[in-house]
């Protein structure tokens, strides 16, 4: 079974976002069971800093050996900050999904928008479901 | 529920993530299938491959059968435990399969593809009427496959009564020990052996060479092996509809004129008309994965040809993607291949990318 941290908001498929404690940053990954699904890890596209998104926006591509798989934003708002390590350490986004293994960060321009998304239990069905 | 090999608790066991391959339950990694890559390429793994199908061929006629059935020719197995390497085509020069055929020291040992068994096997049959000579499908045998420069040791040391045997065993040669047979080949680009081994006797032998630290691989890690190695994939890189002269198989084919095998003239044909692709390694050293079905598109004047890619992957040795590509002859040196509603230039190789751990292609 794979880890879905309570605290987290997440979207079916299967980007999490984490809102930092100054409320208007939101941290945005994959989850432990999209990293498991694609196997290892080789390649992360992220947006540019200072890109304007839209809530499910392509926001970057995962690459592992097995597949492509792209990013949807999961919030509206511009972004702030890019996870550069994983350019060298794509592994990480397997290890640690949660952690270092974040992708990008925006300054979330409607924070309305978390409602819509899935808490944990509601992403653990749809995980169940893929897994039937 | 797909078939089960004799080791699919010993897969559970390591920790197995499973899938449906050609109809078996396999394992496709254990955990991480670059991290088995490197162990094959750096040291030693192995894999269960007894989902592949044996078959043994006896009667006096063997011989001249195959050497109507398959298009490289079995009378360049001089001697006990030398193996070929052959397709087996149809009328039409497609490729029903690909398969290793050994000399043994009565009739001949064949190893086919898992997914093709049903309709390898009804063609085998199909052909062998007016021969003396009868097949003989062996699936209480299982078969491992241990690879890497350390393969032999481990498995010489894990066996320690067949330590000569392997010791004396050339390459592409396999000599059997009782009901087991050790053969020097494999899929990776390593040095290493195949072990047919009684099923029963199977499951002992995978936990011990575990014990002595050799890594089990899946099937993930073998394709990306055998990818770095620049060696085919069936279903992938060749079928019924593609003639072995367009995927690089030519050197697997024996043309001498008084023998006539199945698919010659279609073939023969094919060169007199002329060739219209060949079979290509792709390198993309910037970013992004080359994969199977891509679009490939060459500029030739004036003109924009296509090809495909076959089969593409991550190269964990390389850090960066490789491919086999059928493409238009005219391609030379570079093309561009559409990833994404892209596209992106690569470099046109030679096959291999890597052997013996080392990039080879220039």
């Amino acid at each position: 079974m794979s880890n879905i941290p309570s605290e987290l908001k997440y979207l079916s498929s299967h980007e999490w976002v984490r809102v930092e404690a100054d409320g208007e940053t939101a941290v945005i990954g994959i989850t432990d069971h999209a990293q498991e699904l694609l196997g290892d890890v080789v390649f992360v596209e992220l947006p540019e800093l200072g890109t304007e998104l839209a809530s499910g926006d392509e926001a970057g591509v995962v690459e592992s050996v097995k597949a492509a798989s792209d990013i949807f934003a999961p919030v509206s708002g511009e972004v702030i900050a890019i996870n550069e390590s994983l350019e060298d350490a794509p592994e990480t986004v397997n290890s640690e999904p949660y952690d270092e293994g974040w992708f990008f960060k925006v300054k979330l321009s409607d924070s309305s928008e978390l409602e819509a998304l899935l808490d944990a239990d509601a992403y653990a069905d749809v995980c169940e479901a893929d897994d039937h | 529920m797909g078939n089960k090999t004799s080791l699919y608790q010993a897969h559970l066991d390591s920790g197995a993530k499973i899938v449906d391959f050609g109809g078996w339950d396999m394992p496709i990694h254990y955990g991480s299938q670059v991290e088995e890559h490197h162990f094959v390429r750096k040291d030693v793994g192995m894999f269960d491959v007894s989902h592949m199908t044996i078959v043994d061929l006896s009667g006096a006629d063997a011989q001249a059968y195959l050497q109507r059935l398959l298009a490289n020719d079995v009378a360049k197995l001089k001697s006990v435990g030398k193996a070929l390497y052959t397709g087996m085509l149809n009328e039409n020069g497609g490729v029903i399969d690909d398969l290793i055929v050994y000399r043994m020291p009565e009739g001949f040992r064949l190893v086919v593809n898992c997914a093709t068994r049903e309709k390898d096997l009804a063609w085998m049959e199909k052909q062998i009427q007016g021969f003396d000579a009868s097949l003989n499908e062996r699936p209480e045998l299982s078969m491992v496959a241990v690879q890497g420069l350390n393969a032999l040791a481990k498995v010489s040391e894990v066996r320690a009564d067949a330590a000569s045997l392997i010791e004396s065993l050339n390459v592409f040669q396999g000599l059997e020990d009782g009901q087991w047979m050790y053969c020097r080949t494999g899929y990776t680009g390593e040095d290493g052996l195949e072990v047919i081994v009684p099923e029963a006797e199977a499951e002992k032998f995978w936990k011990d060479l575990e014990a002595a630290g050799v890594k089990p691989c899946g099937l993930g890690a073998r394709d990306t092996l055998r990818l770095e190695a620049g060696m085919n994939l069936y279903g992938s890189d060749m079928d019924e509809e593609v003639s072995p002269l367009e995927a690089n198989m030519g050197w697997t084919i024996a043309w001498s004129e008084d023998r006539d095998f199945i698919g010659k003239s279609a073939l023969v044909a094919q060169k007199e008309q002329g060739l219209k692709f060949k079979q290509v390694g792709l390198v993309l050293e910037a970013r992004g994965v080359l994969r199977g079905h891509q679009k490939v598109l060459v500029e030739h004047e004036g003109q924009t040809l296509e090809g495909e890619i076959t089969s593409g992957t991550f190269s964990p040795t390389l850090g960066y993607s490789v491919a086999l590509a059928r493409v238009p002859v005219q391609a030379q040196e570079e093309c561009d291949v559409e990833i994404r509603n892209k596209r992106v230039p690569v470099k046109i190789v030679k096959a291999p990318f890597v052997r013996n751990g080392e990039r080879v292609y220039k």
